[in-house]
């Protein structure tokens, strides 16, 4: 079977499911009377339920349909949301999202439910016992006599029978038994599958799927197929594939299942209700068929981007050497050739970066969630407001972001927004904010967590950071309100009264500065004492490509990323001055310690030490430096690259590029010249 | 004959101070010519820096000095053997690499406990064929594991 295959796409489309789940549900709590977000819920459900039936993971659909049962209570008025109603639901997502993370891993994605299904029952019962009890009567009846595959079915097979019905499609039982001698039981029952699925729908087998595949069966197996032609024709067609012995087409109606089980008409009412509202979910679905367009994907595996990038990347070496030797030559036909090759690679080159970018909304989205549940916990009112959800970034900083963000909203709910009464005494609402907020300038992506709480209280900071040793008294008397703020970030520091589950374990922020910082960006603090705080992260758009000032140091290029470098300056010798051994300019009234490369990097130079300094001013936070150069050649794009596992943790260099010439420069860390 | 085959090692023959080593075919990636290195400062003085090969950086090390053997200017038919340790891509400059041999098993003895100034364990074997000597190099043992983690946490 090839129902592998679709596995990567189950999972994929399921977690899509389930994050739509976590999103609506949110919404509902909101705005609990919202029907619209009703069926939207209803819809993930449904179709969270079909994917999971017929991938053949019973526990997974089983829970779906209980969620959907109480949701369809719900959608029909006779149940209204509360959050208590909403936590139960809430965990059956996340149960099903545990499910679908053990498949992906390689489980069964089996999984103890039956709590979480007991307490869907009750819900579910506190309205309808009546409903509750004859779907039970259905489980029950297992023991019919024609066959049990139409006993097993529940009410979404059901449904997709009556549908067929209502199109004039026959509903069939088909039995097939293999002769004894056949070898390959599994490869039959795929031929069978195959030549079934071309003629109709293959709703339901038994055996399972998955038992088929692996040949746990005896010799018999049925399926249920949807399908237009005689059963005659499929007989024969069925009977083509060898080693068949014998095949029974039995066609039923689900009035014929109906019948043969004891059932009141409620249920068959219910399941039409069921049925009419997947028509009415088709129609929403079709009224939204022009956003569903736009967005139309495909998926493609990050790797595949990755060579992809390589390989332009080296197209882009290639390039440069063209042009040198198009300037060289002075042949127009093959200058103009070369200008038009640039420009197209140059197109090409922004596609690429860009297929590489996703949205941040892949990160935010989890964090309704989380807020709700923490905000339970803690006992206090939270409301959550997401901004530029939709600003992208490269997807190797997506994929590193994540828990900073986790960490900061941890603490902006722990330590920073305040118990209600707290925030009522103090004459502010009693439902704190928590704001997110994401946007681009010019060549990097802000995001900023702000609070209306407490703000950071600069005399607790500054105790605290003595008594952790992390300042002496002497410092703290000279630092501004921001510096004492960084020293949040600084480790061994947690500014809680009492260590909690959410925050301080004093691990925390030091590890989200680390993680900013080697991501090229970085964070700082704005906060006023009894209004709230705003923490501001600043990443660079991508971690590939990035704007670098190429120097030379003898005859040796570095490369000095853009980011961090403030001006370069010519200075002359004279104005140079020397404190504590070490070189230093008044640059703009600021004193700037020089740190020369050339010593750093031991760069061997028979060239004169020049009158004139040509100094880049670097900076890393308030801190400036000044690295004395022999020579600026210009700024350039550069394609990132490490020095590979055999050369990592060289000193004060970050990685490595391919200049245009084939040559390779090193780029400079900044931070680490900054003491 | 096949069996005599199973048990033939194929491996790359090439010249250090006019002495001739040899390297395993399957552990080579490519035979370069002499190129443009970029020096990576503070490193271990064997390490003569990176190139660009083909797209990808790669770190080059100088054999003559992993050997402590004597400096010589780069020729004409200076080489850099790419090859892979531990799933690293790594090149050595070696004097010249010229030839691909098979040697068969029973060819190979043991390194003989006295063989100069090298020390003995990266030399896996050495293999008389007709009248030449071929040293054949533990790649592994060039940069031992614990080489290697020096070098990965290398900080100044």
């Amino acid at each position: 079977m090839e129902l592998n295959e679709y596995l990567e796409v189950f999972i994929e489309e399921s977690k899509e499911h389930i994050q739509s789940l976590n999103d609506h549900l949110l919404l509902l709590e909101k705005n609990p009377s919202n029907m619209d977000t009703v069926s939207e819920i209803f819809r993930s459900a449904h179709t969270l339920k079909g994917m999971s039936a017929t991938m053949g993971y019973q526990d997974l659909a089983n829970l779906t349909h209980k969620m959907e049962n109480v949701l369809d209570e719900v959608r029909n008025k006779n149940l209204v949301i509360d959050p208590n109603i909403l936590d139960v639901v809430l965990d059956a997502v996340d149960q099903l999202e545990a499910m679908v993370i053990d498949i992906a891993n390689g489980g069964d994605g089996t999984r103890d439910v039956q709590s979480i299904v007991n307490k869907l029952n009750s819900i579910e019962k506190r309205e309808v016992i009546v409903q509750d009890d004859s779907t039970k009567k259905v489980e029950s009846n297992n023991g019919g006599s024609t066959a049990t595959i139409i006993n097993g079915l529940d009410e979404f097979e059901i449904t997709l029978l009556q549908e067929s019905e209502e199109k004039n499609h026959s509903n069939l039982q088909i039995d097939i038994k293999l002769r004894e001698d056949c070898l390959l039981k599994a490869a039959r029952v795929y031929m069978v599958f195959d030549v079934l699925e071309k003629i109709g729908e293959v709703i339901k087998s038994y055996p399972q799927v998955t038992d088929l595949e692996e040949e746990n069966f005896e010799l018999d197996f049925s399926v249920l197929v949807v399908t237009t032609e005689q059963s005659d024709q499929i007989k024969q067609k069925v009977m083509k594939v060898s080693e068949i012995d014998n095949v029974t087409i039995i066609p039923f109606t689900v009035d014929d299942i109906l019948q043969q089980q004891p059932i009141n008409s409620e249920v068959e009412q219910t399941v039409i209700e069921v049925a009419s509202t997947v028509e009415e979910s088709n129609k929403v679905s079709q009224s939204n068929s022009k956003a569903v367009i736009s967005n139309k994907t495909i998926r493609v595996n990050i790797d595949r981007l990755d060579a992809l990038m390589n390989l332009f990347e080296e197209l882009v070496i290639d390039r440069g050497r063209l042009e040198q030797i198009s300037a060289n030559l002075k042949n127009a036909e093959l200058v103009e050739t070369v200008e038009r090759m640039t420009r197209i690679s140059g197109d090409l080159q922004s596609i690429i970066l860009n297929m590489r970018m996703v949205p941040i909304d892949q990160v935010f989205n989890r964090f309704p969630r989380m807020v709700r549940q923490l905000a339970r916990d803690l006992g206090k009112q939270i409301h959550l407001e997401v901004d530029g959800a939709d600003t992208e970034l490269d997807r190797t900083v997506i994929d590193e972001i994540g828990d900073p963000l986790v960490h900061l909203i941890r603490n902006a709910i722990d330590h920073g927004i305040e118990l209600p009464s707290d925030r009522v005494e103090k004459g502010k609402p009693a439902e704190g904010l928590l704001k997110l907020n994401a946007y681009h300038s010019g060549n990097h992506v802000f995001i900023e967590i702000s609070d209306n709480g407490a703000g950071i209280d600069r005399e607790k900071v500054i105790r605290k950071a003595i008594s952790n040793q992390v300042i002496t008294h002497e410092q703290a008397k000279s630092l501004t309100d921001s510096q004492v703020y960084q020293l949040v970030l600084e480790s061994g520091f947690s500014t809680a009264e009492t260590i909690s589950d959410v925050s301080g374990r004093g691990v925390g922020l030091d590890v989200v500065k680390n993680t900013i910082e080697s991501l090229g960006g970085n964070i700082s603090i704005e906060s006023e004492l009894g209004k709230g705080s705003v923490f501001a992260i600043q990443l660079p758009l991508t971690l590939s490509i990035i704007s670098v000032l190429l120097v030379e140091v003898g005859k040796e290029k570095y490369a000095i990323p853009l980011s961090s470098i403030i001006e370069t300056a010519i200075v002359s010798k004279s104005e140079t001055f020397n404190a504590h051994n070490k070189t230093v300019i008044d640059f703009r009234g600021k004193v700037v310690p020089l740190v020369s490369l050339k010593e750093v990097f031991n760069v061997s130079s028979s060239l004169e030490e020049d009158e004139l300094h040509s100094i880049v001013i670097i900076r890393k936070g308030e801190k400036m430096s000044g690295l004395i150069v022999d020579r600026f050649i210009g700024q350039q794009e550069v394609v990132l690259k490490s020095l590979g596992d055999y050369l990592s943790n060289v000193f004060a260099i970050s990685g490595a590029t391919i200049l245009g010439d084939g040559q390779v420069a090193l780029i400079i860390d900044p931070n680490s010249l900054i003491k | 004959m096949s069996e005599v085959n199973k048990q033939d090692i194929k491996a790359i023959v090439f010249e250090l101070n006019n002495e001739e080593y040899a390297i395993p075919v399957q552990q080579v990636g490519s035979i370069e010519r002499m190129q443009h290195i970029t020096r990576v400062p503070q490193t271990e003085d064997f390490i003569i820096g990176v190139i660009n090969l083909r797209g990808v950086v790669t770190p080059i090390i100088d054999l003559r000095k992993r050997f402590s053997i004597e400096k010589t200017e780069f020729t004409n038919s200076t080489r850099i053997i790419i090859v892979y340790i531990n799933n690293m891509e790594v090149g050595f400059v070696v004097d010249a690499a010229y030839d691909v041999i098979d040697i068969p098993e029973n060819a190979i003895e043991p390194a003989p406990e006295v063989i100069g100034t090298v020390d003995v364990d990266y030399i896996e074997g050495v293999a008389k064929i007709d009248s030449r000597l071929l040293m054949l190099l533990n790649i592994e043992k060039v940069l031992s594991s614990q080489e290697v983690d020096h070098l990965q946490s290398v900080e100044g």
